[in-house]
């Protein structure tokens, strides 16, 4: 049941996504990625990751006001086309050849349904399921393994996510520019 | 079945990334390939009639470990959703700056960007 509703939302983000790149407007193309967005937050919410389905919603609101704030009022004669034929063809070979190397490599992927961590007794999520309530006193076991477990990786995230904002205002600002001229 | 789904979605960022002309349809592309990842990644801690690795007062602790679907994937995930978030903008702030500096998002035609 789960794994059809999974599908059918994935095939509705396969056609956002293809519409998102093949339409010539350009805020038609962001507002189909944000209908992919949502779509994947669903999904997301299918398979027992409501955290992830929270955070999905709040990035994917976010992102779009950024698109949008770059594509507004800009550029409204449209692209056409896309690049030199030979490049083209290479490249959508090259997908192909991917594409199968991917089929052949899913089916060495333990099924749907069984992940890695409910066949091996040693697995480490075991552990967090059986001892993050008493080791850290949180019933989220996902807040327990991102803010007590795995502490550093999130001050890491933090990190990122700083410099990037910071080299994102670095790139756009226009104060000390215009003072030098 | 469902993870080739999600590698067709991929190569369907990929594709976008490496052959179109606008810039703003390369980001697409970009962000399409980082989703499929963030779902593919998801999917391979599901369990068949899992349920989301949250207790509550009457969860009972041996069913709650048998039944719980992966927690590592989600964490990291997690993680992976809010550096994206700090990409885009990144990605958005050059286009911008670019758009500014060359009048059009077609990257043909920013002559200065051949190497």
């Amino acid at each position: 049941m789960v794994e059809l509703l999974v599908g059918v939302f994935l095939l509705f983000m396969i056609i956002g996504a293809l519409i998102a790149l093949e339409t010539t407007d350009l805020l038609s193309a962001v507002i189909s990625m944000g209908a992919v967005g949502a779509a994947l937050s669903i999904c997301f919410l299918l398979v027992g990751a409501p955290d992830i389905a929270i955070t999905q919603m709040v990035v994917e609101v976010l992102s779009l006001v950024i698109l949008i704030r770059a594509t507004i009022r800009r550029d409204l004669t449209t692209i056409e086309g896309d690049r030199d034929f030979f490049g083209l063809m290479a490249t959508l070979a090259m997908i192909c050849g991917l594409l199968i190397f991917g089929f052949s490599a899913f089916l060495r992927l333990p099924p749907f349904g069984s992940p890695a961590m409910s066949q091996s007794f040693q697995a480490p999520a075991r552990q967090y399921l059986n001892c993050g309530l008493k080791e850290t006193g949180a019933a989220n076991i996902v807040a327990a393994v991102i803010l007590d477990y795995r502490g550093y990786d999130t001050l890491g995230e933090a990190t990122v996510l700083f410099t990037s904002i910071l080299g994102a205002l670095a790139i756009l600002r226009v104060y000390s520019r215009k003072k030098k001229q | 079945m469902i993870y080739a789904m999600c590698f067709l979605l991929f190569l369907i960022g990929l594709y976008g990334a490496t052959c179109k002309k606008n810039i703003v349809k390369i980001i697409l592309g970009l962000v399409i390939m980082e989703y499929a990842v963030n779902l593919f990644l998801i999917l391979l801690g599901w369990r068949t009639n899992g349920q989301a690795p949250i207790m509550s007062q009457q969860t009972d602790l041996p069913a709650f470990t048998a039944t719980a679907v992966d927690p590592i994937p989600q964490a990291l995930v997690l993680t992976s959703i809010v550096i994206g978030l700090g990409i885009l903008s990144l990605m958005v702030a050059i286009a911008i700056r670019l758009y500014e500096r060359y009048g059009t998002f077609d990257i043909t035609e920013m002559r200065r960007l051949k190497g």
